[in-house]
């Protein structure tokens, strides 16, 4: 599979417990800052992700050399196969399609961000892989897919698996030069 | 055989980086209506390519060919445009200009936290790279 090709010959690997160990201290600074505000630091995660997304996706199409998907279901094999595999070594499922097919899940039986974590009792409200939502929408946007995304399943608070729900809001049309229609 | 010049457009069709190496002739307008020119024009082009296409979706511009010059086209799906203009009888640069935005693009600019997308390039090791890679290419000469 092309995931696979990719992740063997073309990308560096790092230890990933200095990856997973990395991202527990940057939601642990987020949460000290906010004081204990989870609905702010998920929003942060969600931003910082976004700002990822945006650029990820260059490496991600530099890699891949993918082009263009005809369609949502394409999309999220990419998605899963390719992009998770490439840069987390993971292949979420993707399931639970909605009757329209404008939005599906992503189920992670496995993810590196989550090892060694536990939630203290307070942290309901915290989305702790939140980062994840923002990097899809970031990306999507960059290749004309407006989407939103939130996880409505943790493995922190409900159990495996985490559910990562993408919802297609609209394909934006490519913007053409001034003065031309 | 020689390269002349080179421009970058992003998804807002701006022309965010411009280069030339033997260009020995001006255009007779302002740089930036001749970018806006260039831009236009292979807008235009894919519009007609689209339109008249056999298989029935898009298909890729790659180059167009001259009397004087061969302009190449490059796009990704993140809707970024890679144009070259040479010597008319240089062969396919495609692998070349996908080189400059694997390569180059996305080390110097993307990489780089400090550089904001979508505004021009000013960024010293981009150009480098960029005249290092052109000029070791060996239809440049």
């Amino acid at each position: 599979a092309q995931g696979e090709d990719v992740w063997r010959t073309r990308v560096e690997k790092i230890n990933a417990e200095l990856f997973t160990l990395t991202y527990g201290a940057l939601v642990a600074q987020l949460v000290k800052d906010s004081d204990r505000d989870y609905a702010d630091v998920n929003k942060q995660l969600e931003k910082m992700g976004y700002n990822i997304g945006v650029r990820l996706i260059e490496d991600f199409l530099a890699r891949s050399n993918a082009r263009r998907c005809a369609d949502l279901r394409e999309t999220a094999e990419v998605i899963s196969k390719v992009g998770f595999k490439m840069f987390l070594n993971i292949t979420p499922a993707v399931t639970n399609w909605s009757p329209d097919g404008k939005a599906f899940s992503l189920l992670f039986e496995d993810n590196p961000l989550t090892d060694f974590v536990e939630l203290p009792e307070d942290a309901a409200g915290l989305s702790y892989c939140n980062l994840l939502c923002g990097v899809l929408r970031g990306a999507l946007e960059m290749v004309q897919m407006q989407v939103e995304c939130s996880f409505v399943k943790d493995v922190l608070r409900d159990g495996e698996p985490s559910e990562l729900r993408v919802k297609l809001i609209k394909i934006l049309e490519d913007e053409i030069p001034v003065g031309e229609d | 055989m020689t390269v002349y010049n080179l421009y970058i457009f992003d998804r807002h069709c701006q022309c965010i980086f411009y280069t030339e190496w033997n260009r020995r002739r001006k255009a007779q307008m302002s740089d930036e209506e001749e970018r806006k020119l260039v831009f236009g024009m292979l807008h235009s082009l894919k519009g007609l390519c689209e339109k008249m296409s056999l298989a029935g979706q898009a298909d890729n511009i790659i180059a167009y060919r001259t009397s004087a010059y061969k302009m190449h086209y490059y796009e990704t799906a993140s809707g970024l445009r890679f144009v070259l203009n040479t010597d008319p009888n240089v062969g396919s640069m495609k692998d070349i200009l996908r080189q400059v935005y694997s390569q180059i693009y996305v080390d110097y600019v993307v990489r780089n936290p400090l550089v904001r997308l979508e505004e021009r390039i000013d960024n010293e090791a981009f150009t480098r790279a960029l005249d290092r890679y052109i000029r070791s290419l060996t239809v440049f000469v």
